[in-house]
């Protein structure tokens, strides 16, 4: 139990794939000018996370390894990431039609999150079991929505604020980034190994 | 060697096979339902189907606004229908696009039954099927559902269709 519970801090905070990993930023910096469709970019990111660190793990013990396929790891785990997706796109528009309409291009561009693929591919890497599959997949979701939604309220306030000119827009957002990654970078000390 | 390439080609044609149908049967349940969100434009619209945005009514209109139209056409609706609008599609309130017309209070039209002729021209423009009357005899506006739209006006061959403000229910 103890050892899913590190599992879980351990991609959301300390090995965070956005700020530590530097995985995932198209989204970070496309979806995060309001905080009400960051919250629901993360939440459709999480969706796709956990199904496919799921689907991923079953297709990768199942099918890859017996048949000894791994060489094809990437493209298995592509088709999957773009199932998933498709899937998330169909849930989403049935359920918020106005959600699926403000995010627009940055919801079939899940599928070309290295977050995603990153996120399979690690799984593999690091042998999880199942479980622990799930709850890498679970806190690497945790993690990405935790930062893009901190970075959309950051955002926010960056738009009142006086920005000199030339660091206005992406500039001062990346600026943004990197200080948050620092800060992320405390975390390091919360677990030994 | 050649049994590794068949193998690999089977597996991911089955993959595909698999998601492809699984993909299939989902959207068949989970039919998008674009129709939710241009059914809450048209809801805040005013439903006066006066064409004054360009299209034939206000459905037409909360049907171009969820393919991205300007959401300023609406002159009977005025700011505050803007402001609920840019609210409901978080975009920036825009002032009202005076080329299709400047915001009123509501009016209702009334027919001088003296000088109706019963030509029935009013009748067959009216939106909302307002209007009841039949050939050669007088007509009348039923002033609930008059939305005060005004395309009766042009039609009337003997001018005698007035507009007056709508009085508080």
């Amino acid at each position: 139990m103890s050892d899913y519970l590190l599992i879980l801090i351990a991609t959301a905070l300390v090995n965070n794939f956005v700020l530590v990993k530097f995985l995932g930023l198209c989204p970070i910096m496309g979806v995060s000018k309001k905080v009400d469709t960051a919250v629901g970019m993360s939440l459709a990111t999480a969706f796709v996370l956990t199904l496919t660190a799921i689907m991923s793990y079953l297709v990768n013990t199942y099918l890859l390894i017996p048949l000894g396929l791994e060489y094809l790891r990437i493209i298995a785990f592509i088709l999957l990431i773009a199932g998933v997706v498709q899937l998330t796109e169909m849930v989403l528009n049935k359920t918020n039609p106005l959600l699926y309409q403000v995010l627009g291009i940055y919801l079939p561009l899940i599928t070309s999150n290295c977050a995603v693929l990153g996120l399979a591919l690690l799984n593999v890497q690091a042998q999880h079991s199942f479980i622990g599959a799930i709850v890498y997949g679970l806190g690497t979701a945790a993690g990405f929505g935790l930062v893009l939604i901190l970075f959309a309220a950051l955002r926010e306030r960056l738009v009142a604020a006086d920005v000199p000119l030339p660091f206005r827009g992406s500039a001062i957002a990346l600026v943004t980034v990197g200080l948050m990654a620092l800060a992320f970078m405390g975390f390091a000390g919360l677990i030994k190994g | 060697m050649t049994a590794n390439i068949l193998i690999a080609i089977f597996t991911f044609a089955l993959l595909a096979l698999l998601l492809g149908s699984a993909l299939c049967f989902a959207a068949k349940r989970l039919k998008g339902d674009r129709n939710a969100l241009v059914e809450q434009i048209n809801a805040i619209l005013p439903q006066t189907q006066c064409g004054q945005c360009d299209y034939a009514g206000c459905r037409p209109y909360a049907a171009a606004i969820a393919q991205g139209e300007a959401i300023n056409k609406c002159p009977p609706g005025g700011e505050a229908t803007i402001q609920a609008l840019a609210n409901l599609l978080e975009q920036e309130a825009v002032p009202l696009n005076t080329e299709h017309g400047t915001h009123e209070a509501p009016q209702v039209v009334i027919i001088r039954e003296d000088d109706c002729i019963g030509c029935t021209l009013c009748i067959q423009a009216c939106p909302v099927d307002a209007i009841v009357g039949t050939a050669k005899q007088m007509h009348t506006v039923i002033t609930d559902a008059c939305t005060g739209c005004k395309l009766c006006l042009p039609p009337c061959p003997v001018d005698c269709i007035d507009l007056t403000q709508r009085v508080a229910a």
